[in-house]
């Protein structure tokens, strides 16, 4: 142990290449362990077909905070982000509706279906700009913690507070509702029928173990209101090269910027003394040395896996098994030899080029919740899906493409345990191929190669505990100053010089790059970094 | 990508410069050859025909029209007689503007408003309880303006109404070019004129025919550009360029009351209940912290300016929507949303929107002129519109 770093991060996924990236900026001296032998987590392109390049768990970027691409200069760094124009809802009957920027084309569309939410639609997209526009304070800065009295919070208590009283009664209540509503609640307030209710409540479920009726979905649907993406608010884009680009380009800057990372250096476990984190101890057994322990795992693999229940009061032991994750999510991509041929809109066009949604109606979508209550992967799944390689040929060979399918629900704990998913991995993603089997025909007879990524399968490879791919799940009770837990959502742990720097801490996930960046900052107590 | 309107085989056969553009999602031409002139000056010395079918058109039908839009514009719609035609505009709950049209009694119970943007759904809501239907004629009905001074007479010779008869703000049923619909002596362009309605798949027919008849006219096919000309030395605003919807943005200070849109004269406050009328009342009282008003900027000032470059005036022969900075010294007060060289009256004219008390009539202010890249000002006085208000425009 002859040299101690200043800081060093457990996980290089995007956070924790972010927070190392600021540090090092700062001029400390910084080391990132990374178990895998790539960098990224579930910010990860992989190449398991040759010549297919699959974006394996996240597959979009919209939250990447602006001021983090340049302070950390990401674009000279090799990220570019590519435009998602369009968004595509096929439904059964053989009727579509395509939505995208130009204004008048998207009412005509969705005038097929009603004409006064045609009418309207524009109103709510400029609401939610608004309502997104009010709360991002709240996600580039740390949460306000009403249990603190120190005056530097009260400070920012204030701030806040008048901020949101700024916004004025109407905003205020508004507010109000996106916290308490359903999604599908909301949505009906404005619009009545459900071709275009549906496929715009599902935003509000993603990566929740909620459906699109349960309270609490209206906040996460605000949540993806709020992608930005050079400056241009709500944009949502594949990241050039897959998503893995984001951590690639996130390393370089680190690396440029004097951070250090090691691949293929599994940790064991923190390394305490006297109730205070020094180092880490490797599965190998080598030791590190240094100043400031930061994990960029999940709350509970930090703190119960990689500390020890021993070494924890029994509150915050409590509070971490309170902490829920509840994975809710699987993943499929597909190498294809051809493009899929969608029922409703046959041939190539610009529907391919965007978002392709399978959220036929309301009904559907709760049974596919009714399925993940009772253990089981929902038979009628909802799904996200892309096809990067249109937009982006790089991840695939000339003519031929990537198909990313984001599937919901899967929950990790199955009737039979969570183990089990081994034996229903393969049936899952033959239920995932029949259903979308209904909308393209053919498209099963296109399909080179396949990925299944279940709940299961994200937490053994990519770590991220029950599945869930915010590392907790996002509903209200859970963020803000309440995330992880209650009286230590500034990023700091129980554990002295324990920090937490990814998608467990404020402002949560999604990659935002956030709570990386924000935990520099409150570890260089202000300086340097920020909005 | 905009979808073509009702004559778009003549109007492309014709469009020469291959200019056009989107309007409210059809495709509309902005001009039909290298410049607008020859078509502005059809408008003004000849006649001009051009297709205003993009507009958002609604039939209001069953005995409680009327009240419908009594309730929801600012003008008492029960007090028109048949044949009679109105301008207005309709408000929110604040009193802000949310649009403006044309509302046309064509019948006792039957209304016809046009809107620069869709309004199904503010009419539905409106209408409950209301015994009328609401039918969205926007694709169903085209409309082609016939304007300058010799429009009655080509109209006289396709259409079988009685035009000498057809006051200002009319509108009577007609056949033109044997197609049944309606004329109205109507339009945006502050001149003689009129307006034909007839059914979409028949619009080529009545085209054809007005084109035929305008012929000894010299008749001319008109584009958008020429158009936006005419209607500022009209002194009409147009919604999204000289004022903000009230459901196009969100912060309160970008929208408007009919009082800062010099539109206080059609508000009919004291009447049944109409949507934004307390507001209103309370915004007549209050005043106006706005005024729209036209602006003459000096001639002589920009001839002079030009003339420090060693360089002859030039300007473009389009109008612009790049709104300007209007200053009173230092002070901006205000912003010029359209402005443009008249040809017809050689002046530089602009439609303003000013903070008050400087829009009063006669304040002399200064708008931004930029010469060689250089922003420079020039001084600007308040006038009265419209620019320009021939009496044949009102003249039976």
């Amino acid at each position: 142990m002859s040299e101690r770093w200043d800081a060093v991060v457990v996980g290089a996924g995007h956070n924790g290449l972010t927070c190392a990236a600021y540090l090092a900026r700062a001029g400390m001296r910084v080391l990132v362990v990374e178990r895998r032998e790539m960098v990224g987590g579930a910010t990860v392109t992989e190449e398991h077909y040759p010549g297919f390049r699959y974006s394996a768990c996240s597959y979009v970027v919209s939250l990447l905070r602006p001021w983090i691409m340049r302070d950390l200069e990401l674009p000279r760094h090799g990220l570019q982000i590519l435009p998602l124009e369009t968004t595509f809802t096929p439904f059964p009957d053989g009727r579509h509706l395509l939505r995208d920027a130009d204004p008048e084309r998207t009412r005509r569309q969705i005038e097929k279906f009603s004409r006064v939410d045609a009418e309207i639609y524009p109103e709510f997209g400029q609401t939610m700009a608004e309502l997104g526009r009010l709360v991002k304070p709240l996600i580039d800065a740390p949460a306000p913690d009403p249990a603190r009295l120190a005056p530097a919070r009260l400070a920012e208590m204030g701030t806040m507070a008048k901020h949101l009283l700024d916004c004025g009664g109407d905003w205020l209540a508004g507010l109000y509702k996106m916290s308490t509503a359903s999604a599908v609640d909301l949505l009906s307030e404005w619009f009545e029928c459900e071709q275009v209710i549906a496929p715009m409540a599902v935003s509000g479920i993603i990566g929740t173990f909620l459906g699109v009726r349960s309270p609490g979905t209206a906040y996460v649907l605000l949540h993806h209101y709020m992608g930005e993406i050079d400056g241009s608010f709500r944009a949502w884009g594949l990241a050039r090269g897959g998503t893995g680009s984001v951590a690639e380009a996130l390393a370089a800057s680190a690396r440029e910027l004097g951070a250090e990372i090691r691949t293929g250096a599994p940790v064991e476990r923190v390394l305490l003394r006297n109730g205070r984190a020094r180092g880490l101890v490797l599965e190998c057994g080598e030791e590190i040395a240094a100043r400031r322990v930061i994990s960029a795992t999940d709350p509970r693999r930090t703190l119960l896996g990689m500390v020890g229940e021993e070494h924890l009061d029994e509150e915050t032991v409590g509070a971490l098994s309170r902490f829920r994750f509840r994975g809710s999510s699987g993943k499929v991509n597909l190498a294809l030899d051809a493009l899929p041929e969608f029922r409703a809109l046959p041939g190539d066009g610009p529907h391919l080029r965007g978002d392709i949604t399978i959220a036929p109606d309301i009904d559907t979508l709760e049974r596919a919740y009714d399925d993940a209550k009772r253990g089981r992967y929902s038979r009628t799944p909802f799904m996200d899906i892309v096809i990067p390689s249109l937009t982006d040929p790089s991840v695939a060979p000339p003519g031929k493409h990537v198909m990313s399918i984001f599937v919901q629900y899967a929950p990790y704990h199955l009737a039979e345990g969570p183990e089990d998913w081994v034996n229903q991995r393969e049936a899952f993603g033959d239920t995932v191929l029949e259903t979308l089997e209904e909308y393209a025909p053919g498209l099963r007879d296109r399909v080179l190669h396949r990925q299944v990524l279940t709940p299961w399968d994200l937490e053994r490879t990519y770590g991220l505990t029950e599945g869930n791919i915010f590392h907790g799940e996002l509903s209200l009770e859970q963020l803000a100053f309440l995330r992880p837990i209650p009286g230590w959502s500034r990023y700091r742990t129980p554990v002295r010089a324990l920090w937490l720097c990814a998608s467990g801490a404020h402002p949560g996930g999604g990659i935002m790059g956030a709570p990386g960046a924000l935990c520099a900052r409150e570890i260089l107590g202000g300086l340097e970094t920020g909005p | 990508m905009p979808v073509p309107g009702p004559v778009h085989q003549r109007l492309a056969a014709l469009c020469r410069s291959f200019e056009w553009k989107d309007w409210a999602g059809f495709c509309a031409v902005r001009r039909f050859d290298h410049s607008l002139e020859p078509e502005y000056f059809a408008l003004r010395e000849a006649a001009s025909l051009a297709d205003v079918s993009p507009l958002f058109k609604y039939e209001l039908r069953g005995p409680d029209a009327a009240r419908l839009l009594a309730r929801m514009t600012v003008r008492d719609a029960g007090r028109m007689a048949e044949g009679r035609v109105a301008y207005t505009c309709w408000c929110d709950d604040e009193g802000r503007v949310v649009d403006d049209g044309t509302m046309a009694r064509l019948a006792r119970d039957h209304f016809r408003l046009t809107a620069a943007e869709p309004t199904f759904g503010w009419l539905q809501r409106l209408a409950r309880g209301l015994a009328v239907e609401i039918e969205d004629s926007t694709a169903a009905l085209a409309a082609l303006a016939v304007q300058g001074p010799a429009s009655r007479d080509v109209l006289a010779g396709c259409c079988d109404a009685d035009l000498a008869s057809l006051g200002f703000f009319r509108v009577a049923p007609a056949g033109v070019g044997g197609v049944a619909g309606w004329v109205s002596r109507t339009g945006y362009t502050g001149d003689l004129g009129y307006e034909v309605w007839v059914p979409w798949a028949d619009a080529s027919t009545a085209w054809d025919a007005i084109v035929e008849a305008g012929r000894p006219y010299g008749l001319v096919p008109m584009g958008l550009d020429a158009l936006d000309l005419a209607r500022i030395e009209a002194g009409f605003l147009l919604a999204g360029v000289d004022y903000f919807g009230s459901r196009r943005v969100v912060q309160g200070f970008r929208k408007s009351t009919p009082y800062e849109l010099g539109l206080g004269w059609m508000v009919a406050l004291d009447r049944e209940p109409f949507v934004g009328q307390a507001a209103l009342r309370r915004a007549c009282e209050n005043g106006a912290r706005w005024g729209f008003v036209g602006l003459e900027a000096s001639w002589v000032e920009i001839e002079a300016l030009y003339e420090s470059y060693g360089l002859p005036p030039s300007l473009p022969a389009a109008a612009s929507r790049d709104a300007l900075p209007v200053y009173l010294g230092e002070r901006q007060v205000g912003k010029a949303t359209s402005h443009a060289w008249s040809p017809l009256l050689k002046k530089r004219i602009a439609l303003a929107s000013i903070q008050a008390p400087f829009h009063e009539l006669g304040t002399e202010l200064e708008i931004e002129h930029t010469v060689e890249f250089e922003r420079r000002r020039v001084a600007a006085t308040v006038v009265p519109t419209p620019f320009f208000d021939p009496p044949r425009k009102r003249k039976p």
